[in-house]
């Protein structure tokens, strides 16, 4: 596993994406916070994980559509999956090479509370449960990511999938109070996984929220597996 | 020793057969010979073998072990060279074969053994450059290197050679040669000098099924054991294809003119199994009739290929026949 994730980790900075990546959600969180945060002197971070959850809709697709998607195009998962390892080994260093590289860019983002902190009093604790709720967030859009790149051998029909799924989830709730059909309601309102991080903006750490997020990724992330096991036996 | 056993092997893709019930065994130490045009079904039991996509029915079993219920030591014994050697092209060649062993949990001292196998398949020299620069030749090698990383008991190759020059071609078999000599080899291919050169014993498949499993000695012999022979016979016309004709197995007959004053030549075909050479000679030499010349046509392996893939329906005769 480790292998794995060493791979798709070194591959993002072989290739533009990791730095892209990087260089896009930075300089957007950077520009949030200045114009958030600093001009007018809130030490409120949850509109700037608002936008910045917004900014991932678009971000997120670029780290996973070469996921498994790329193997699958170059034949090198006849590698993968004939050595001697399970395909829950390979998913995971996969899922966690993009986990780690989203968690870079969010500890950097570590800066701005910092940087609040030489100058006043900041709300700590609200502003701990945003950068976990954050984090919970941004893994649950991982993977989807990652079950949709091993949908496809595509990667720009896995980036576009991902992106208008993304972007269905964060319409889901205009949807559902569209639909006024309250088992619609309740159905779109488990999958709105945007929605549930407006509770870590009001500084609410919940249980229930951590358990969902992990939950909803671990669904996704059980679901790529069965994609690929599936595939051997067609 | 047993060390790789296939029984009653069949891939479905939708209601296409792409293999169809296939059994073999490969001895320990064995270099087998797949050969069979393209799509006949080579490529797919070589991936079902390696454990890259299941069998809808039929058991794989690797040194003992099932690839079903034991997948993961069924691979560490399998070192796996696909039709399209699996490399990453943003790697270079070192960091690739790094991550391979990394992968495959390889236990050996790593730099000793990556620079033996880099050594052996000739790359050491281009070690450092990114696979994508890299020639057809080059990639091959690499993806060789590649499978024998932990160094695994058993090579499976698909189509080691294709693509490659007439030189590389070369060093390609002799390497497989030498490797064959302390392990076991499956290498499939469609060209057969390159089979009969480099492997003991071949199983030739067609359209999903084993036309013929033996060496390739055994295989033209089979096949045209006298089927057809050419005679020249001295005696007029009528009576020696009379005689002939009467000859048990005898297919059809026909004749020639020729230089000989006296003499015709008969071309005759046997059904198949038959060996009419014996009977022919006691029936003529009962009726006083010479044979002056008696020629078995002999097919070439590339007629023997040809017709075990071509007319099916001779090849299963013979094969029931043969059991």
């Amino acid at each position: 596993m480790t292998a794995i994730f060493k791979r798709e980790f070194k591959a993002y900075f072989t290739s533009p994406t990791g730095y892209i990546f990087l260089g896009f959600s930075l300089l957007l969180a950077g520009w949030f916070f200045a114009a958030g945060n600093l001009s007018t002197s809130s030490a409120d971070m949850s509109s700037f994980f608002s936008s910045l959850g917004i900014i991932f809709i678009f971000l997120v697709p670029m780290l996973t559509m070469r996921l498994i998607a790329e193997d699958k195009r170059n034949k090198t998962d006849q590698l993968l999956l004939t050595s001697p390892v399970t395909i829950t080994k390979i998913v995971l260093g996969k899922f966690f090479s993009a986990i780690s590289l989203f968690g870079i860019s969010l500890l950097i983002m570590v800066i701005y509370p910092l940087i609040m902190l030489i100058y006043g009093q900041p709300p700590i604790g609200n502003i701990i449960a945003l950068y976990i709720g954050f984090f919970l967030l941004g893994v649950s859009l991982l993977s989807i990511g990652l079950f949709i790149s091993a949908l496809t051998e595509s990667q720009i029909t896995s980036a576009i999938v991902s992106f208008g799924v993304m972007l269905l989830l964060w319409l889901a709730d205009w949807v559902s109070a569209t639909l006024g059909n309250p088992i619609a309601t309740t159905i779109i309102g488990w999958v709105s996984v945007l929605k549930r991080f407006e509770e870590f903006t009001m500084g609410i750490l919940n249980l229930s929220s951590i358990i969902y997020y992990i939950t909803f990724s671990a669904i996704f992330v059980f679901l790529t597996i069965q994609v690929i096991e599936k595939k051997r036996w067609s | 020793m047993q060390m790789i056993e296939i029984k009653n092997l069949t891939k479905r893709y939708g209601k296409k057969k792409a293999v169809d019930n296939i059994s073999f065994t490969v001895e320990k130490g064995e270099i087998l010979g797949f050969l069979g045009p393209n799509g006949a079904g080579k490529t797919t039991t070589m991936n079902i073998l390696t454990g890259y996509i299941s069998s809808n029915e039929g058991t794989v079993t690797v040194d003992g072990f099932d690839i079903l219920k034991n997948p993961e030591e069924v691979k560490k014994r399998i070192g796996y060279l696909p039709e399209n050697p699996p490399l990453y092209m943003d790697m270079t060649v070192i960091e690739y074969l790094n991550f391979v062993y990394d992968l495959k949990n390889v236990k050996l001292i790593k730099k000793e053994h990556l620079n033996e196998i880099m050594n052996l398949v000739k790359i050491t020299d281009v070690s450092m450059r990114l696979i994508k620069n890299l020639s057809k030749g080059y990639k091959q090698r690499v993806g060789l290197a590649q499978a024998l990383i932990g160094n695994p008991e058993i090579l499976v190759l698909d189509e080691p050679t294709v693509g490659l020059d007439p030189k590389q071609i070369n060093e390609i078999r002799e390497l497989i040669k030498k490797l064959g000599k302390e392990r076991t080899i499956i290498l499939s291919s469609h060209i057969l000098p390159e089979v009969s050169a480099i492997c003991g014993r071949v199983i030739i498949i067609n359209k999903g099924k084993i036309a013929a499993s033996d060496t390739l000695e055994n295989i033209s012999k089979n096949i045209s054991s006298s089927k057809t022979i050419v005679a020249r016979i001295e005696g007029d016309l009528e009576g020696v294809t009379g005689v002939i004709s009467a000859i048990e197995g005898v297919h059809s007959v026909s004749s020639k003119q020729c230089i000989e004053e006296g003499s015709n030549d008969y071309t005759i075909s046997a059904a198949d199994g038959f060996d009419i050479r014996r009977p022919l000679f006691y029936a003529l030499s009962e009726k006083k009739l010479p044979i002056l010349m008696l020629n078995d046509q002999t097919l070439s392996l590339e007629d023997v290929f040809l017709q075990l893939t071509t007319v099916e329906k001779s090849v299963s005769k013979v094969e029931g026949e043969k059991e």
